[in-house]
């Protein structure tokens, strides 16, 4: 049986260059990089080395890099380090409602230490209107976090002009760039923004490892206190080959960016024609051409999202979805919820991210498998079947 | 996945539906039934594959049941016929149970209601 695996978003397979890269120090240079003696001398090069790999991913200066254990710890550093340290000049962050969890949950978090947080709305594509954003920054604004590209519906969001709109004010700017980085260029001069996260595993590289990039001269408070590993900003004895690795996948992903979105793009909207030919009362979620290049994500109308996930993965095709019955929390994506979708119809919600490894025919596998997949649940359907008989009384 | 009882009954002897798309599960049952058993047992449902199992494990215990047998359907015995439910899809089997034993009172509402009508 064919398998095709499109839950990039989940996570991607290791690279095997990156693998390669990665082994000697989870073998015989396995050196704590914070060790005087020669055993720490190779380790801490490594990491440096990776360090300038990532910064030069996204234009930024090495010693602006902090690595974390993945990009939920990177969120939370962000919210919480910028909002602390900037406490003194007010109490006001604003996040989009989109955001991740780890960006809104730190962020509730912080609501309940003393500061007060405010939800910039988005419209039926999942933008972000810098005007809007411009309207609910105050005075004593000191933190605005907006996501770069979104995980479930690959809204890319305009930072730039978000930025712009910020600089007016004194507040420090944050983006979630976890989606994007390694996907999309990204310089992070151009971006405006004054610190961003990122997540190896989302552009081939090991699961493990993130890192916030926060612009020099923007003061963060550390989220782990101990020693003084990472410029005394993030605390814990790093893991050397996760980053090595990290350092490897930024490099491949800079040297292949253009070759990456080529294959693609095409691959991306055959998929996104493919559905929307074949399936009907399907739409697609998120901004038709401002997303993110492997990104197709849809509602199925009358049908579950989890019930399609699971006749998928019998037939070998792997996604995901943002149904109540897919979380563990059995709330229905947020997201779906803000841009304005019913919420039956966002228990529909079917995502594919595309990668590296598929290839027309995992797509064109895909559009046969799904129309069977949707059938017979629409067959099971007590709504299809009330849709059907409403149809037919209306003639 | 190969859900039995698939469908809905024309004229059925009574209808039960439970839950709504809301939420993200909700069953519809449809039940034929002739001195005092269920002949006939059919369902819909939306939701999840627990919710699919649920329902299709209901219609199975409950055909060829009398109609207290079928009522004494549980939650509880659903989930131990599935072998079992993770902690967060139980609610799932709640819908199953409930949803036959709605079209079960309902065909029996409807029955007293014929009883009342020939001026019993």
């Amino acid at each position: 049986m064919r398998k095709v695996y499109l839950d990039h978003v989940a996570t991607t397979p290791l690279d095997p260059r990156v693998l390669e890269v990665m082994l000697p120090y989870l073998r015989e240079v396995f050196g704590n990089p914070s060790s005087l003696h020669d055993w720490g001398d190779e380790p801490r090069q490594a990491l440096e080395m990776a360090r300038g790999q990532v910064a030069s991913l996204i234009g930024a200066q090495p010693q602006e890099i902090i690595f974390t254990g993945n990009a939920t710890e990177a969120n939370n550093f962000a919210i919480k380090g910028l909002a602390l340290a900037q406490q003194d000049k007010g109490k006001h962050i604003l996040v989009s409602a989109v955001e991740h969890f780890s960006v809104l949950n730190a962020a509730k978090t912080m609501g309940k230490l003393g500061f007060e947080v405010g939800q910039v709305p988005v419209d039926k594509h999942g933008l972000v209107n810098s005007e809007e954003v411009k309207r609910r920054l105050r005075q004593d604004t000191i933190l605005v976090s907006v996501m770069h590209a979104n995980a479930e519906i690959g809204t890319i969001e305009p930072i730039a002009e978000i930025a712009r709109v910020v600089k007016e004010t004194g507040a420090v700017f944050h983006t979630d760039a976890t989606a994007s980085t390694g996907a999309i260029p990204i310089k992070v001069t151009e971006l405006g923004v004054d610190a961003l996260t990122m997540a190896a595993n989302q552009f081939y590289g090991p699961k493990g490892v993130g890192a916030l990039w926060v612009r020099r001269g923007v003061r963060i408070m550390p989220l782990l206190d101990g020693g003084i590993q990472e410029g005394g900003r993030r605390a814990g004895t790093e893991d050397v080959a996760a980053i090595v690795g990290f350092g490897k996948a930024a490099e491949l992903a800079q040297e292949e960016m253009s070759a990456r979105l080529e294959h693609l793009v095409p691959l991306r909207d055959h998929l996104i024609q493919g559905v929307a030919s074949r399936i009907e009362h399907s739409i697609l979620t998120g901004h038709p051409t401002g997303r993110l290049p492997g990104h197709a994500s849809f509602c199925i109308e009358f049908i579950e999202g989890e019930a399609m996930l699971m006749l998928l993965n019998a037939q070998g095709v792997a996604a995901s979805s943002g149904s109540s019955c897919t979380s563990r929390a059995l709330k229905a994506s947020h997201v779906l919820t803000v841009i304005g979708l019913p919420p039956e119809i966002a228990q529909g919600s079917l995502v594919f991210t595309l990668g590296r490894s598929t290839s027309r025919e995992d797509i064109d596998y895909v559009l046969k498998e799904l129309p069977l997949v949707v059938e017979r649940l629409r067959q099971m359907s007590p709504l299809f079947a009330k849709f059907v008989k409403a149809q037919k009384g209306g003639k | 996945m190969h859900p039995r009882n698939v469908g809905e009954i024309e004229n059925a002897d009574g209808v039960g539906e439970v839950g709504n798309p809301v939420c993200g599960d909700m069953m519809s049952f449809y039940i034929k039934v002739k001195d005092d058993r269920l002949t006939d047992v059919k369902f819909k449902t939306f939701g999840c594959g627990a919710a699919i199992a649920v329902s299709s494990m209901v219609s199975e215990m409950a055909m060829g049941k009398t109609l207290d047998e079928a009522m004494a359907i549980t939650n509880q015995s659903v989930a131990e016929q599935l072998g079992g439910l993770p902690k967060n899809k139980l609610h799932c089997s709640n819908l199953g149970a409930d949803a036959l034993h709605k079209a079960i009172e309902d065909y029996r509402g409807k029955k007293g209601q014929g009883a009342k009508a020939k001026g019993g």
